[in-house]
């Protein structure tokens, strides 16, 4: 493996400016790079949650799949625990990394039973010397995320939207993984039961010393969960910061919009903090606004917003937001 | 960290998920068994089964296919004549034996069973012209068009599912070239295609000195030929739609993710999930070899005689249709029998399995 590179021996995850441009076919043999991520970058510490906000189809699902190499990098470093990862050592870290998937329909298949669902990663990496130890393992782990262990003979459509999410954390921690992707795992699921699938979470988190990024398109699922909060629109990074931080302090004027757009059932409170409504469309990720993205949304928008893209920019105590006038 | 669940003041935290958890009920254990479980557990192979026993057509068809292979099985170790033996009283031809009606006896028959007052086999469908007892004719000839039907849906599957599943799996333009030559097999007139290529290799394939196929005669070799040439792209074509379709589906992504092989993706993942598909296509397709079988052998491009199938026996009871009507009645019935109860059956298996349409 030569020398691995290391840059933050505290970092179990280390993203640098991550690119991810899918090829879009315009024409018979003409293509235009659709900019789905663009030079994304953040850290995760062990046992940690990040955060990870916008609006759907800003590529947040693309940062978590190029990340486990489900898709080829266009560009940018991912450090996994120090090491770089590469097409070369990806199928060794995959037992480390592990994903979570949006719809907990899809991501089962029909024709498996749950017992095999959750023993194929254990049946890929030949975690088990007997059938009875693969069977133990898959009863431990139903038992980890509240399931009725008698349930492992059943099919998955047997289950609810909520149970079948179950399934797929079960499966994804088989394999004791120190970092789960966690895409939009409660977007699908009913309010009621998106409260306890996320505690679910934290609770496994503190268990098993496990590290999120956790994809959400609503501040409010992710601020209960995270550590800290990176805000993307368009492909990139606008506002990073500690989740506590980013809710009293928000910077940016996306993040602002998103703010005030949660409703707030104290009236009182719902005064004070005047609606920022958000005007115009996303822009299409193929046809990209000059400068700041979000440039055509903004009430600060200056000159300088047009020409440049702005960087994301340290504020203290770990806050950066990208941004030329806030 | 976190907002705190437990502090119930909403304007403390503006992102707080601001449940009161003061209004909640705790749920009783009998609430909680409720949330739990679920439709009965069934495979999905059961509950398809389930489902096609409720269909009264398909469990009619399967009654008649049943019935049909036990007497083909059967017949020919009860019934005392062969199918291309003439009839003999006492190891003495008998020629009068032509063209008896379904039970009828020879006034030869009649008289030796008078004369030793014993019973001898009766006719059931008749005789033919060359006095060949026609139930048999007709029993063989049902065996060769159901040989025929299966061995050729056999030939479309393997070819099919495997040039689709590559096709499918492999996408871009390797898919693309693959399944243009798919659409111009498609696009060919395919009965006339089948005339042609009957004929050309009926004269150029000596199939008499191999071993094996020799018995079955070159026009049955190159019917098969044919049904594997033309047939399988209709296969093809929905294996890899199907491949396509299921290849999409997350939990694919998933065992990517969990570092699977591509063979592993294929045999766990892809191929279960189309084999529903395959097997409900593969029974559609046997009425139609079966129902082509009959007919290139009803336009003499079929099986050769004195082998005779249901196409051939129908062919050569239209000469004396006004005078023998039965000859053309029985076996024209078994192939409307036949072709008729696979197609329900096929239909049937469709709606019991086809997962779209299940609830
Ligand atoms: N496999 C792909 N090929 C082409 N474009 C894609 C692909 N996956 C996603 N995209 C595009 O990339 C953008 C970001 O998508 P995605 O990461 O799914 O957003 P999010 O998860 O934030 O909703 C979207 O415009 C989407 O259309
Ligand atoms: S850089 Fe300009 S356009 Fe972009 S968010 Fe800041 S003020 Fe608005
Ligand atoms: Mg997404």
């Amino acid at each position: 493996m030569g020398v691995p590179e290391k840059i933050d021996t505290e970092n179990l995850v280390e993203l640098h400016n991550l690119k991810e441009y899918f090829p879009v076919r315009t024409g018979a043999f003409s293509t235009v790079p659709l900019k789905a991520v663009d030079g994304v970058s953040f850290n995760i510490r062990a046992g940690e949650t990040l955060g990870l906000v916008g609006e759907s189809g800003c590529g947040k699902t693309t940062v978590g799949r190029t990340m486990l190499r489900l898709y080829k990098p266009t560009g940018g470093e991912f450090y996994f625990d120090g090491e770089l990862v590469t097409d070369k050592n990806i199928h060794r870290l995959r037992k480390q990394m592990q994903m979570v998937f949006q719809d907990p329909y899809s991501s089962l298949d029909p024709r498996m039973t749950v017992e095999d669902i959750i023993g194929e990663p254990l049946d890929i990496y030949h975690l088990y010397s007997s059938k009875a130890q693969r069977h133990e393992r898959i009863m431990e782990l139903m038992e980890l995320v509240g399931l009725n262990a008698e349930h492992a003979t059943r099919y998955a459509h047997e289950f609810s939207g909520g149970q079948r999410q179950r399934i797929g954390i079960a499966r994804a921690l088989a394999v004791n993984p120190k970092f789960i992707v966690c895409d939009e795992p409660v977007s699908a699921l009913d309010v009621s039961i998106q409260a306890q699938v996320i505690n679910m979470f934290e609770d496994l988190q503190k268990k098993l010393g496990v590290a999120y990024l956790f994809i959400a398109h609503d501040l409010l699922v992710v601020h209960h969960i995270s550590k800290r909060i990176a805000v993307m629109y368009l492909g990139k990074l606008v506002e990073i910061a500690d989740a506590d931080d980013l809710n009293d302090n928000p910077i940016h004027p996306y993040t602002l919009s998103l703010l005030s757009a949660i409703p707030i059932p104290d009236p009182k409170t719902a005064r004070a903090s005047k609606r920022i409504v958000l005007e115009g469309d996303v822009p299409s990720p193929m046809h990209m606004p000059s400068g700041c993205p979000f440039r055509t949304r903004c009430r600060y928008a200056t000159e300088q917003c047009a020409k440049e893209m702005p960087p994301l920019t340290d504020r203290g105590n770990g806050h950066s937001v990208a941004c030329w006038n806030r | 960290m976190a907002a705190n669940y437990d502090i119930p003041t909403p304007k403390k935290r503006l992102l707080s998920l601001q449940i009161n958890p003061k209004l909640f009920e705790k749920a009783t254990d009998e609430e909680k068994k409720q949330q739990d479980v679920m439709a009965q557990s069934t495979t999905f192979f059961r509950d398809g089964m389930r489902r096609l026993m409720k269909n009264p057509l398909a469990v009619i068809s399967m009654i008649i296919l049943i019935f049909v292979i036990l007497v083909m099985a059967i017949a020919p170790s009860v019934v005392p004549y062969g199918y291309d033996e003439i009839i003999t009283v006492e190891g003495v031809r008998d020629k009068e034996a032509a063209n008896l009606k379904p039970f009828e006896y020879s006034p030869k028959e009649q008289a030796y069973m008078e004369k030793y007052n014993v019973q001898v086999f009766p006719h059931i469908m008749g005789t033919d012209e060359l006095c060949r007892d026609y139930f048999i004719r007709v029993v063989y000839g049902t065996r060769v068009s159901f040989f025929v039907g299966i061995f050729a849906s056999l030939m479309v599957l393997v070819i099919g599912t495997i040039y689709g599943a590559i096709a499918g799996y492999a996408g871009g333009k390797t898919d693309l070239i693959m399944m243009r030559i798919v659409d111009i097999i498609y696009s060919l007139p395919d009965i006339l295609i089948i005339i042609l290529l009957s004929v050309v290799l009926r004269e150029t394939l000596d199939v008499s000195k191999v071993p094996l196929l020799g018995g079955l005669g070159s026009n049955m070799i190159s019917m098969f030929i044919v049904f594997g040439l033309l047939y399988w792209v209709g296969m093809a074509r929905l294996v890899r739609g199907q491949v396509l379709q299921t290849k999409e589906n997350e939990y694919v992504l998933a065992a990517k993710s969990m570092g699977a092989s591509s063979g592993r993706i294929i045999r766990k993942h892809i191929l279960p999930n189309c084999l529903s598909v395959i097997i409900i296509t593969t029974a559609q397709q046997i009425p139609t070899a079966i129902f082509t079988e009959s007919y290139l052998s009803f336009i003499g491009l079929g099986v050769s005689l004195p082998r005779p199938s249901l196409g051939s026996l129908a062919n050569a009871a239209r000469s004396g249709m006004q005078s023998y009507p039965w000859k053309l009645v029985f076996p024209a019935a078994a192939i409307v029998l036949i072709v008729l109860a696979f197609n329900l059956i096929g239909d049937a298996m469709r709606d019991a399995f086809d997962p779209k349409l299940r609830k």
